[in-house]
């Protein structure tokens, strides 16, 4: 096994191996970064759907608590199925990046809009009943009563997910996104030993994960104060 | 768009579907309870084991809590053959989410261990119970009640999440059902909702089942959704 190891490795690592891995590891983080914060976006606009009292609003309320609800309780992979499916009925030729982004967006924003709910809901009542006695709208008591106080609860929880979702975006292989999982493969298919070409990928994967993960802690730890 | 959606053809597959989310049923649980044991294993070492153990217990958590789940798998179903360990596939992805899921859950109990009180572990010791004793007669009881909202909550993560890796190295659960199925008539879009609709009943029963256990049990309040 050993020499086998020390025979292949002098052929894995070539220049052409580091740079086809080093764009796979491009392609998985800004998947993530640009798919994450879009969720970021559209969670926080149905958090604050689902904030908002009144008649009129109901059916807004019940498709954010639907559509919530929905997402949280299906595998990653069957939402990237169905949106890659979805999409080429709608617009042929799109790009599977743009799938796997909007698969990504799809999935962060059920998930961070309910940590972000979480997060709202930690801001006490009284507060948001006072301000509405003194006749602030909607968006003053959002802008200056709720988002004010519960940002470092919200802040951390979704950092954590971003950054645990990054291991999740593996799952994006399967539909063809030259992504790290992909090239695993794809090495592993060239004859490269499996311990050798899952190993280095498995680390890659620890060394984008690891330090942010760290991050995350450190930021929960700086905003307990 | 110019897409027709033929429902009635892709509702002829529900049996099989059905049959797939069976063995997702199944995969979970196993998944569960074998990472559950893994984690209490862990946890007991990482709380009562001399620095070289916790340090161990420490790296085996920060390894496979930072690498994804499908690498893991891969590496035991493509690499370990290298080394002349050929398990089948129902095996390796067993395994792998038992140990991966077993990081997360370690993290989880050993939280619990920390919360129960020391001078009730001290009693226990000057009672004469041994280590075995005092985790399965003092601790484990006391921390059931309180990482039990925390253990519902990964059980239905286990059973979105985990199970649909399944698909990839082909076990036959719910995605990968769906995936063979669909291409019979290749009606993607429709028979990936329909079991996309599945693991949402799926996963509201079992939140349910586990919300009404918790109450009679635990007496605690775990919301159902």
């Amino acid at each position: 096994m050993l020499d086998r190891l020390a025979d292949e490795i002098p052929r894995f690592f070539t220049w052409g191996n580091v740079v086809l891995l080093g764009e796979a590891m491009g392609i998985t983080l800004s998947m993530t970064l640009v798919g994450c914060v879009l969720g970021f976006v559209f969670a926080f606009i149905i958090a604050f759907t689902r904030q908002v009292p009144g008649f009129v609003t109901l059916p807004l309320r019940m498709a954010a608590i639907l559509f919530v609800e929905v997402f949280r309780r299906i595998p990653f992979l069957v939402v990237l199925f169905l949106v890659l499916f979805f999409i080429q009925a709608v617009a042929r030729g799109t790009s599977l990046f743009t799938v796997a982004v909007v698969s990504i967006c799809i999935y962060s924003t059920a998930y961070i809009a309910d940590i972000i709910r979480g997060g709202f809901e930690s801001v006490p009542r009284q507060q948001i009943e006072a301000a509405r006695a003194m006749n602030f709208s909607h968006l003053q008591i959002l802008g200056s009563i709720i988002v004010p106080q519960s940002w470092p609860v919200i802040l951390p929880p979704a950092v954590v997910f971003m950054v645990g979702f990054i291991k999740d975006t593996s799952l994006v292989s399967q539909i063809g996104v030259f992504e790290l999982t992909f090239r695993a493969r794809e090495l592993n298919n060239m004859g490269f030993s499996g311990i050798l070409v899952f190993g280095v990928i498995a680390f890659l994967y620890f060394a984008i994960s690891y330090p942010l993960t760290r991050w995350g802690q450190w930021l929960e730890k700086r905003l307990e104060r | 768009m110019n897409y027709t959606f033929q429902w009635g053809v892709a509702l002829q597959h529900l049996p099989g579907l059905l049959e797939g989310a069976q063995l997702t049923f199944i995969i979970g649980f196993l998944t569960f309870w074998g990472a559950s044991l893994v984690g209490l294993v862990m946890a007991t070492l990482k709380t009562f084991g001399g620095p070289i153990v916790r340090r161990l217990v420490g790296a085996y958590v920060v390894l496979f809590t930072n690498t994804p789940a499908l690498i893991q798998i891969w590496f035991l179903y493509f690499g370990l053959p290298d080394v002349g360990i050929v398990w089948d596939k129902f095996t390796c992805m067993l395994i792998g989410l038992i140990l991966n899921a077993g990081a997360y859950l370690t993290e989880i109990i050993r939280a619990g261990f920390i919360s129960v009180r020391r001078n009730e572990i001290e009693a226990a010791e000057t009672l004469g119970f041994s280590l075995v004793q005092q985790i399965w007669y003092v601790i484990v009881p006391h921390i059931a009640k309180t990482i039990y909202p925390a253990l519902a909550n990964f059980f239905i993560v286990i059973l979105v999440m985990g199970t649909s890796i399944g698909s990839v190295i082909g076990v036959q659960e719910l995605t990968s059902q769906a995936k063979d199925l669909a291409t019979v008539d290749y009606r993607y879009l429709e028979v990936f909702t329909i079991a996309a609709a599945i693991y949402v009943v799926l996963t509201i029963i079992a939140s349910i089942t586990l919300a009404l256990v918790g109450r009679h049990a635990f007496r605690v309040k775990a919301k159902i959704f």
